[in-house]
């Protein structure tokens, strides 16, 4: 895994040797605003591999979604301005290719599943419509090929009767099979990678479990490579590889994920863990963090979470912590890491 | 709605004052029923069906207590917080607040009632209006209710208010959109307890809120049932939440109620076969124990209510679902065979204990 001082050492990596299929290298967005220059994304790094899942959990204004627009090249510019860093797909970058060239990989070997399936689906054509589209302008098959193409991918996501659903409006569909949908079309075109952006937020717990399955196993199937943008610490336990944390547009915490559970390294990601509720038993009095997240337009000096921080210095306040190596895959930002790691979680 | 007379006795006055015992009901909900008509045609609009949204549910909220109603999205449970607060004419059944049926007061007893049911909504953002400022949110109920606070009391009495949710006085003339999404929940949690209620029916407080916030509001809520002896029922659909903060809890399944009891008859000693299956499907933040987890993968959607399976509503997702429950609508009962945390009230023909969380 690539973290900020160990970046150009491939020997760190968790995953096998295999050559990263998209890395993110110290990237920089900011959004001018009348009211000011947000800076949205500060130095954010990380990499996955294929048939990896790396989890990017954050709270909302931490910069996960943005990171994710901006590996897809669907953010709003202006506002929005990459002011430095890379997005390396296959080793080559990104942001210098031409408009052309980034048109191929979008869709094709990189795709993206919303999270508010009814909005990203257009409600004025049929589903088969807008599924079969992905043959005809990507692949050019004529349109009653690319209906069936869009049949069998419906039968893949497990739509119950998809011959007879195909001409359906999104409308007609819950939200659990409308997710599905937009599962298939994010698969339509074989892509090597998948960003899935709160993609059961929406849906009731029954239903997410089923999406989730689904997804894990789609990935498994056809080695695809998965970012998962989520602010749900439940779901990335149980379908994640590697975690990072965002926090204020920068990640915090970077870990393989039982180990970010068993021993977080970094205060933000041990209060999250000691503020949510447990299912299994009842517990006293939540750990909430105190405070609210910063304002993207004034950014706490030094440590960006040091107002909240219990363990907070004077260094903290005026330096600003690299990400810390602490083992192979393993990176914590903060000064304190090591007295944090030897706190037990209250549970 | 009932409309608004003189009727009342000053005898019904004084029960709606009375005190009511720690751990005696407050509120008896009986076989109570919502039915919203669909129709058809524009100028003869003729009905042809209904949606049954809620559907014979039935229960106490005791004085003090936390009872917590889950369910998934449509089953009812948002319906049944508006029926309690009178939001909605109820179809059939009743509620009874200390003794008396809501649907047969009127006047200043049903007044004097609805002071005493508060509600706490879901979206932070579109619940609070706007263009008022925060004095004018908090302080609104007193329009309505100026025996509580005295025109010339009001300010005083809404900068106590916005204390004890801990947001800071001084802050009464600024707007909504001036605060963040916990404070903004603050704000109409303040403007709920404005009228000094007993009971507060919070409608999912705090699934719009970020996840460090939300144990912010969770304590608050803890805090200020210690504090003034409220009763909540807490509608969520967040299990972890409803657990942490309910004495009881309600399982909700298309209008009907599968089982109610106590947290730890519900999560550790669960009997109804969707209770297992919800508690299964819950992401636990542990990934150490999602090997050892058994996860029951329920097929299919929740069926329409307009148009619910005879019998147990639950069948058609059920893996133990044999003729009977075609037939025979289970009833919510404690099932023969059953002992110790799992002998509860089941709505499940062959309610058995199973160990979803594993919390032994």
């Amino acid at each position: 895994m690539t973290t900020i001082d160990t970046k150009k050492k491939p020997e760190g990596s968790g995953s096998a040797g295999a050559a990263p299929l998209l890395e993110v290298d110290n990237l920089h967005v900011e959004f001018r605003t009348r009211e000011g220059v947000a800076k949205a994304i500060n130095g954010v790094s990380y990499d996955v591999s294929a048939g990896e899942t790396l989890a990017v959990l954050g709270e909302s204004g931490s910069g996960k979604s943005v990171t994710a627009q901006t590996i897809m090249g669907i953010l709003d510019m202006p506002p929005g301005h990459i002011t430095g860093g890379e997005i390396r797909f296959h080793g080559k970058d990104m942001l210098k290719m031409s408009k052309e060239e980034r048109r191929k990989i979008r869709g094709q070997k990189i795709s993206m599943i919303f999270q508010d399936a009814l909005s990203a689906l257009n409600p004025v054509y049929s589903v088969g419509f807008q599924l079969a589209e992905m043959f005809t302008v990507h692949r050019g098959m004529s349109r009653k090929n690319a209906k069936l193409k869009a049949i069998e991918l419906m039968d893949q996501v497990r739509i119950p009767a998809a011959k007879d659903r195909v001409d359906d409006y999104p409308h007609q569909f819950s939200g659990g099979m409308r997710q599905r949908i937009m599962i298939a079309m994010a698969l339509a075109l074989d892509p090597e990678l998948i960003i899935a952006d709160e993609p059961t937020t929406a849906l009731d717990v029954t239903v997410q479990a089923q999406v989730m399955d689904l997804l894990a196993e789609l990935q498994r199937e056809r080695n695809m490579g998965l970012i998962l943008i989520t602010h749900d610490l439940g779901v990335v336990a149980d379908v994640a590889d590697k975690i990072a944390v965002m926090y204020a547009g920068r990640i915090v915490e970077q870990a393989p994920v039982r180990e970010l559970y068993r021993q977080p390294t970094h205060p933000y990601t041990k209060g999250l863990l000691e503020s949510i509720p447990r299912l299994d038993h009842k517990g006293r009095e939540l750990y909430a963090i105190k405070g609210l997240p910063p304002n993207l337009m004034r950014i706490p000096s030094g440590c960006a979470f040091n107002p909240r921080c219990p363990y907070a210095q004077d260094i903290c306040r005026s330096d600003v912590p690299p990400l810390h190596r602490i083992s192979a895959g393993r990176g914590s930002a903060c000064h304190f890491w090591e007295t944090v790691m030897e706190g037990e979680v209250r549970g | 709605m009932a409309e608004s007379s003189n009727g009342a006795t000053a005898a019904d006055l004084r029960k709606v004052v009375q005190p009511v015992a720690q751990g005696e009901p407050i509120l008896q909900v009986r076989g109570l029923v919502k039915h919203f008509p669909i129709t058809q045609g524009i100028l003869f609009q003729k009905k042809i069906g209904a949606v049954k949204a809620v559907d014979g549910v039935t229960f106490d909220l005791m004085k003090g207590e936390t009872l917590g109603l889950v369910g998934e999205s449509g089953c009812g449970k948002s319906t049944v917080a508006r029926l309690l607060m009178n939001l909605e004419s109820i179809t059939k059944g009743s509620v009874l607040y200390k003794g008396d049926d809501l649907a047969k007061l009127s006047g200043r007893a049903l007044k004097a009632v609805r002071r005493n049911i508060q509600m706490v909504f879901q979206d932070p953002y579109t619940s609070l209006n706007p263009r008022m400022t925060v004095a004018d949110i908090v302080g609104e109920p007193y329009d309505i209710h100026p025996e509580v606070a005295p025109r010339g009391d009001r300010k005083r009495r809404v900068q106590e208010l916005l204390d004890l949710v801990g947001l800071n006085p001084e802050h009464i003339n600024r707007y909504p959109h001036q605060f963040s999404g916990g404070q903004r929940q603050r704000i109409g949690i303040a403007r709920g307890l404005a009228l000094n209620p007993e009971i507060i029916i919070a409608d999912e407080p705090v699934s719009a809120l970020d996840v460090s916030v939300q144990a912010q509001v969770v304590n608050l809520l803890e805090k200020l049932q210690n504090e003034l002896g409220l009763s909540y029922l807490f509608i969520a659909h967040d299990l972890s939440v409803v657990r942490h903060i309910s004495d009881r809890v309600a399982v909700m399944y298309l209008g009907r109620i599968a089982e109610i009891g106590t947290d730890a008859q519900i999560y550790d000693h669960p009997t109804h076969p969707y209770t297992q299956a919800l508690l299964s499907a819950v992401p636990v933040p542990d990934p150490d124990g999602r090997e050892h987890r058994e996860r029951i993968i329920l097929t299919g959607d929740v069926p329409s209510p307009a148009n619910p399976p005879s019998g147990c509503r639950f069948r058609t997702r059920c893996w133990k679902a044999q003729d009977i429950c075609a037939e025979q609508e289970p009833l919510l009962q404690i099932r023969t065979g059953l002992d110790g945390l799992a002998a509860h009230d089941s709505a499940c023909h062959f309610a058995e204990e199973k160990d979803i969380v594993g919390a032994s």
